[in-house]
């Protein structure tokens, strides 16, 4: 067992660097924009905005409470058996989450149908405890989790919001442009929208968005 | 200790897997009263759906129509059962004698309708769905079809109204059962509807459904609808019937 004492001065709890934790991900190190992670999920669910938040609220609270536990328990965890070990929590946590939105959520549940159980694949958990919560205190750990789970729901709301206007003419399922008078003008919903070619295209549209804003992701050639 | 040795290995993983199966059993057990309602609330949805109502309160709407909840087995009811007790997928399997069925019969409107619960084999996985029929107890009123695994695009189509258009004034018994039939492309007339390009076999899966849970309900129904006039113990009539 390792026995290296933390000796970190005491730190606040939302400090700084902290407080970095939650807001990197919406930016420099998002993870699906930056790291391109969990695309497979954020191109099956966001045709409409209400499955994407659940979606979002689902690996956010994923992430966060498998961070957490993986870090309280970081240096009881054999190493040979540590990706297991991930596994089995993660797994744990996701099915609990299917259960829960089985049991309050059950329209919502059977859209996203596989992809709730597909979260313990989305490869943004297990980098996130792999990269960040075997090494770092629970708390950091935990802010990082709903970071990055956040970072991850954020941009499928983007992607969802503009492909459920577009795509339907609605919003959260209230129709927009009908009270808008936009149909009047001639526009049709685009199905095109609501097929999964369109969310490669919105996601690459919003990375290049990112990308000419935050010149510091932009490699040199 | 040695977090890295061989015991300390077993010993956590064993430890790990019983408080993450505790953990689960107890999520598992205390949801389960949550979901089982919503699972009951969505087939109380369907049902009503397939005489064309839907609204905001399924569970209260069905109390309003829903008159009787029967269990039938050869054309007789079954006294003191209800149809929740009733697992489809296992009654579908047994010959059609010593099957046990559920009917539901609704009033709205001033008509009644007859509720036929479905359930077969589609190409993946199971299909089920509801048929109501209209008074007569021939003809259909409305349908609606589910399936667990179907090809979007293909067998999965059978759950469109594009498909379930089809079967209302469909006639399905007239002395025997005559059934619908699931045809290619050249559908005509009171007992045939087209099936679904590149879902053969969930078409023919309907098909087959169809057939194998409505002919226990034949005698019932000829028999609970001839004119008032004609002679009125059950025995004769079921005889007749069949």
């Amino acid at each position: 067992m390792s026995t290296e004492v933390k000796t970190q001065e005491k730190e606040g709890l939302f400090s700084k660097k902290n407080r970095k934790l939650l807001t990197d991900p919406f930016n420099e190190s998002n993870p699906i924009t930056v790291q391109v992670l969990g695309i497979c999920s954020a191109l099956a669910i966001t045709v409409k905005m209400k499955p994407a938040l659940v979606m979002g609220l689902s690996v956010m609270v994923v992430t966060a409470f498998s961070n957490l536990i993986t870090s309280l328990i970081r240096n009881y965890i054999p190493n040979r058996i540590r990706i297991i070990v991930q596994l089995v929590v993660v797994a744990a946590l996701v099915i609990i989450v299917d259960q829960i939105l089985k049991a309050y959520v059950y329209d919502v549940s059977k859209q996203l149908s596989v992809f709730v159980g597909l979260i313990i694949t989305n490869c943004i958990i297990m980098g996130r405890i792999e990269a960040f919560s075997l090494g770092n205190p629970p708390w950091k750990s935990f802010l990082d989790g709903i970071g990055n789970g956040a970072g991850y729901g954020a941009i499928l709301l983007v992607v969802a919001f503009f492909r459920e206007l577009l795509g339907s003419g609605t919003l959260f399922d209230f129709p927009i442009l009908e009270p808008l008078g936009i149909y009047e003008l001639g526009y049709k919903n685009n199905g095109m929208m609501l097929l999964p070619p369109m969310a490669l295209i919105m996601l690459a549209l919003v990375i290049w968005a990112q990308r000419a804003r935050t010149k510091s992701l932009i490699e040199k050639e | 200790m040695n977090v890295n040795s061989n015991s300390y290995t077993y010993a956590f993983a064993i430890g790990l897997v019983v408080v993450v199966a505790a953990a689960l059993a107890v999520a598992a057990t205390g949801l389960k009263p949550a979901q089982d309602a919503n699972i009951e609330l969505e087939k109380k949805a369907n049902i009503l759906s397939s005489i064309g109502l839907t609204g905001e309160d399924p569970a209260a709407m069905y109390e309003e129509v829903i008159k009787e909840q029967l269990v039938l087995l050869n054309g007789q009811v079954v006294e003191g059962k209800q149809p929740g007790t009733i697992d489809m997928a296992e009654a579908v399997a047994l010959p059609i004698e010593q099957r046990e069925v559920p009917l539901y019969v609704a009033e709205t409107n001033g008509e009644t309708y007859y509720i036929i619960p479905v359930r077969g084999k589609g190409l993946w996985g199971p299909i089920w769905g509801y048929l109501s029929l209209k008074s007569d107890g021939k003809t259909v009123y409305g349908a609606k079809f589910d399936h667990k695994s179907e090809t979007p695009g293909l067998g999965a189509e059978i759950a469109t109204p594009m498909f379930t258009d089809q079967f209302p004034n469909k006639v399905v018994f007239t002395d025997t059962y005559t059934g619908i039939e699931v045809r290619k492309g050249d559908a005509s007339g009171d007992q045939q509807v087209d099936g679904i390009s590149g879902g053969t076999i969930t078409s023919v899966g309907v098909q087959a459904m169809l057939e194998n849970c409505l002919k226990p309900y034949q005698a019932y129904l000829a028999a609970r609808n001839v004119p008032a006039a004609a002679p009125t113990t059950t025995d004769t009539l079921t005889v007749a019937a069949l």
